[in-house]
């Protein structure tokens, strides 16, 4: 395959076909380095009787240069951020920065037990204390718990919340309202908290109405626990309706969580705390530049209005007389959702980046996060038509229902064949309410060469599917794999290794 | 600003071709009622202000360390549910590599095989730990999802998922079970149970620091058919190791499943799984021999369950299949159980995982490979029982519990635990967690507030453990 303008063309590299680990080795062989006994040997087999186990785990047998090899390897069959564009919508793959990850090494962070005593972790407090008050300067919330280890554990916690703040008013709603543009995460988490989704429908432009929102909360009176709204939404669009449509499930007695995945579309711009959000969770593996890591670890922390305060998570981080001390007496908190105190690595991460930002340059992060899915809207729309005629906020969200009209070629294809191309793919198929969905988040840490290029793939594949669709059907060519069967592992799952028979 | 690269040609240039006059007005549908007024109050810093801004907070906390007392840092024996070992230099230094730490969920697998592969090999390794021994030619007797947030959340989820099978409600919890772990369980079920801490029964433990069987064939035989799970913790808060056959034997009885906690999985090179002793499901933590403790997280919650209830599992799954020119691949598998296809009717919420630190206890398992992981076990044992051996021939010290133990043993000391820590922290030594401190507290034993739970691990020499043990004698009243 060729390209068609500069940094569109692959190329290819050494790569090594990697046998999984436990087909390497020998027997006898090791990677450890262990210290010698300076202590009396003791018999395991008399120690423990009955419960002792007489043949090791079937763990490979490799040096360390064997397992550095291979995992090396390994790692160079995974596109990165670090290599290129990850236009991955909704999940938000900007730069990393590599300080954020000296930092959250240095001893006096990494090296900390969570059993400590109180005097022992000042510093390590102060920095909980610090990041959350500069969450809730960016968010607007009175108080945020770090707590949550992802996004999804930031919805549960705050849906407890929400529970128990109606229990303490003596009342057990169980409906919540999401629309039917929501991350899967959200009713998953309503369920997980046994209460129940009523779907609310988006309008033709894509945002929720608040006609809509009135119509669902008045079939449910006195049972409406809340709504989870995205704002801006999984369409890239900004809900212009919210402040009314929060009023609404306020006056149904209801509270309104919303899932700040797109949280970085506002920073400097709306406080969301302000325009009648009642709970919000923030990533900070995606607005705050923490590292995804291959599917984690991530962190949720939860924002709440003041009359939430009593019900956060356990414990909170508190300041009196010049000392943070942890605060385990909060007799109406929902508990906690974990051991310790959260993915405290991934807060010391992110508390570096808004520290190297500042006020400024986070509103700045959000304004060329805009300007960029806009520019790509620009270049692209004719091809790729919007999900809606209303504005883009951080992320372009476009289908392949002109592409597919005219030719054999639909998103699963223009994403695979995006990688010939020297691309991650898209986020595709969502969200659902848009047929063959493919939603683009570039970020603000591409440049304008670099979309300028992406945005000439796009185009050029598009050409491919009319001239040779048989070429996109078949994508990817360049890739180390060419398209997996996912029917056969699904329906013969092998779901670890099997020593051969 | 470094990480943002529009010149302000460039953003002249893109505002042409967008057809708009301004930045500003790309935000001009946002009503002007929602819009932020002032600027955010938070002061910028350059790499070098940075750098001594949290060099100043870091030096504001003592480092725990393993190793003999140095400049700054204690000698720790702390543990708890994060027993922190040593982790080689390779194990980090992998981690950094960009392609595993800066990429996303492998959704695309074609560009994404690395990190399959890697789970696919964690999932391997985390079924030999916590399943039974696999027969050849026989189908794998326990699968292992890609990892849950940490110890005590996937234990909550592994309780959650024995409801779903067993379609019951109540819960035992049995024995000496980690507060927290304890805790977050009550958070996952209190909410949801109309009968609100009644969901979770309680059985305790006896002298030896083992489930109070009788005890627990009692309370069983009350509550008839309605158990979803017996759940136990091996080696359980106090380090004892439970008999979990034992245990399994009541549950089966009653129809109940067997969930095993193990936020200490490093004890199954010398101890039975928990698979082989007749669990269901197996929650753990490798957090200890993953990373650093980091003040407990990012750790990896660990969980396996028998095959037969794989589309119960929450969480990621990622199996073996080939690519259309049948070469081997790996795939993310089973979505159909997920949150992205399911929504309401998912096993979980769970999406983002811990994958990193997942990816480091695999690696650091492979180093160790099967000797090497089998020699540490024997090094943690070894160690405990001389600390064990030197505190019962200090005067008035007694052991919390007579059953046989890992790594970790609670001493009933004289005078309080937290006053007795107090002073050795003067010292330089993290003694152990006294088992009254707040959030590790458990209040079921008697004299807690006397008891110390201490971790020794390979990292201890023999000196840092007679060290320790002069020195709780010579604070002591």
């Amino acid at each position: 395959m060729t390209g068609t303008s500069k940094g569109l063309i692959t190329t290819r590299q050494l790569l090594h076909h990697e046998a999984p680990i436990f087909e390497q080795g020998a027997p006898g062989r090791s990677g450890a380095s262990l210290p010698k006994l300076d202590v009396p040997e003791v018999s395991a087999a008399a120690l423990l009787g009955d419960l002792y186990r007489d043949a090791a785990p079937g763990l490979p047998e490799v040096s360390e240069v064997d397992v550095t090899r291979h995992f090396t390897r390994l790692s160079r069959w995974n596109y990165a951020i670090d290599i290129g564009m990850y236009p991955l919508g909704s999940c938000t793959m900007k730069y990393n920065p590599k300080v954020n990850e000296r930092v959250a090494r240095m001893p006096g962070f990494a090296g900390l037990h969570p059993a400590q005593s109180e005097e022992s972790l000042q510093g390590a407090l102060e920095l909980m204390y610090r990041l959350e008050r500069a969450l809730c300067e960016i968010s607007g919330f009175a108080r945020v718990t770090l707590q949550p280890a992802a996004g999804a554990h930031g919805e549960l916690c705050g849906l407890m919340m929400i529970r128990a703040y109606h229990q303490s008013q003596g009342r057990f709603p169980r409906k919540v309202l999401i629309p039917d543009s929501a991350h899967g995460t959200n009713p998953a988490s309503v369920t997980l908290n046994q209460m129940e989704c009523v779907p609310v429908k988006t309008s033709a432009d894509g945002i929720l109405s608040a006609e809509t929102v009135r119509a669902a909360v008045a079939q449910y009176p006195g049972d409406i626990a809340g709504l989870m709204v995205t704002n801006p939404s999984t369409l890239g669009l900004f809900e212009e309706n919210i402040a009314e449509i929060a009023e609404v499930v306020h006056q149904a007695g209801g509270l309104v969580y919303m899932d700040g995945a797109n949280f970085n579309a506002l920073l400097g711009k709306v406080r969301p705390g302000e325009t009648g959000i009642d709970v919000m969770h923030i990533n900070l593996h995606k607005t705050f530049t923490t590292p995804h890591g291959g599917g984690g670890p991530g962190s949720g922390p939860v924002g709440v209005v003041e009359k939430l305060i009593p019900f956060l998570p356990t414990p909170t981080v508190e300041l009196a007389d010049g000392k943070y001390h942890l605060l385990y007496n909060r007799p109406q908190s929902v508990g906690r959702l974990r051991s310790f105190f959260g993915n405290f690595g991934m807060h010391v991460r992110a508390y570096t980046y808004i520290r190297e930002m500042g006020g400024e340059g986070l509103t700045q992060a959000t304004e060329m996060a805009v300007l960029n899915a806009v520019y790509l809207r620009a270049l692209l729309h004719e091809e790729y038509p919007p999900a809606s005629e209303k504005p883009s906020m951080h992320e372009y969200v476009t289908s392949d229902k002109k592409i597919k009209k005219e030719t054999t070629v639909q998103t699963l294809d223009i994403a695979k064949r995006l990688m010939d191309y020297g691309y991650h793919p898209p986020t595709v198929y969502f969200p659902l309410v848009l047929p063959g969905a493919l939603m683009i988040e570039p970020t603000e840490t591409e440049s304008k060469e670099t979309l300028d290029e992406f945005a000439a793939a796009l185009l050029s594949i598009a050409k491919e599917a009319h001239s040779d669709p048989d070429l996109v059907k078949h994508a990817p060519h360049q890739t180390a794999l060419r398209r997996l069967d996912e029917t056969k592992a699904a329906r013969q799952p092998r779901l670890r290794w099997l020593p051969p028979t | 600003m470094r990480y943002i690269p529009h010149t302000d040609a460039d953003v002249a240039q893109m505002l042409r071709i967008i057809g708009a006059s301004s930045v500003e007005e790309l935000f001009s549908h946002i009503p002007a009622q929602l819009r932020l007024k002032k600027p955010l109050d938070i002061e910028a810093l350059d790499e070098v202000s940075l750098m001594t801004h949290l060099g100043q907070l870091g030096a504001r906390s003592t480092p725990a360390t393993g190793a003999t007392v140095r400049e700054g840092a204690a000698l720790s024996f702390l543990g708890a549910g994060l027993i922190p070992h040593h982790v080689p230099v390779a194990v980090d230094m992998m981690l950094q590599r960009a392609e595993w730490y800066t990429s996303y969920t492998p959704y695309q697998p074609e560009v994404a095989q690395g990190t399959l592969q890697a789970v696919f090999e964690y999932q391997t390794l985390v079924s030999e730990l916590f399943g039974p021994p696999v027969t050849p030619g026989q189908a794998a007797p326990y699968v292992s999802n890609a990892s849950m947030y940490d110890g005590a959340s996937a234990t909550a989820e592994a309780v959650l998922m024995a409801r779903r099978i067993t379609g019951r409600s109540a819960v035992v919890a049995c024995g000496a079970i980690h507060p927290q772990y304890l805790g977050t369980l009550h958070c996952y079920l209190d909410g949801i149970d109309s009968e609100g801490r009644g969901a979770i029964k309680t059985v305790g433990f006896g002298a030896d620091g083992r489930v109070d069987l009788t005890a627990l064939a009692t309370l069983l035989a009350e509550l008839g058919s309605t158990v979803a799970c017996v759940l136990v913790q091996s080696p359980n808060y106090l380090g004892v190791l439970q008999d979990v056959s034992a245990v399994r034997a009541l549950a089966q009885k009653a129809g109940a499943l067997t969930v095993v906690a193990c936020p200490e999985p490093l004890a199954f090179g010398l101890v039975k799984s928990p698979g082989s002793q007749g669990a269901d499901i197996v929650a753990g933590e490798g957090i200890g021999l993953a990373s650093g403790p980091s003040l407990g997280g990012p750790g990896v919650g660990l969980f396996a369950a028998r095959s037969e209830h794989v589309r119960q599992i929450p969480g990621r799954l990622v199996g073996e299949t080939v690519d259309q020119d049948g070469r081997r691949g790996y795939v993310l598998t089973l979505a159909t159980r997920e949150q992205h296809i399911r929504r309401e009717k998912a096993t979980s919420n769970i999406c983002t995982n811990q994958g990193l630190i997942a990816l480091a206890f695999a690696i650091h398992l492979c180093m160790l490979g099967k000797s090497g992981f089998r020699r540490l076990a024997e090094l943690n044992l070894a160690k405990s029982e001389y600390l064990k051996q030197r505190l019962l021939g200090v005067r008035g010290f007694r052991l919390a519990v007579s059953g046989p133990t890992f790594n970790e043993i609670a001493v009933t000391v004289r005078g309080r635990a937290a006053d007795v820590a107090l002073r050795l922290r003067e010292q330089g030594i993290f003694a152990g967690v006294p088992l009254d401190q707040p959030g590790f507290e458990l209040p079921s034993l008697p004299d807690a507030e006397r008891t110390l739970l201490i971790a020794t691990t390979e990292r201890h020499r023999r000196e840092d453990i007679d060290h320790l043990v002069t020195a709780l004698d010579e604070v002591c009243p």
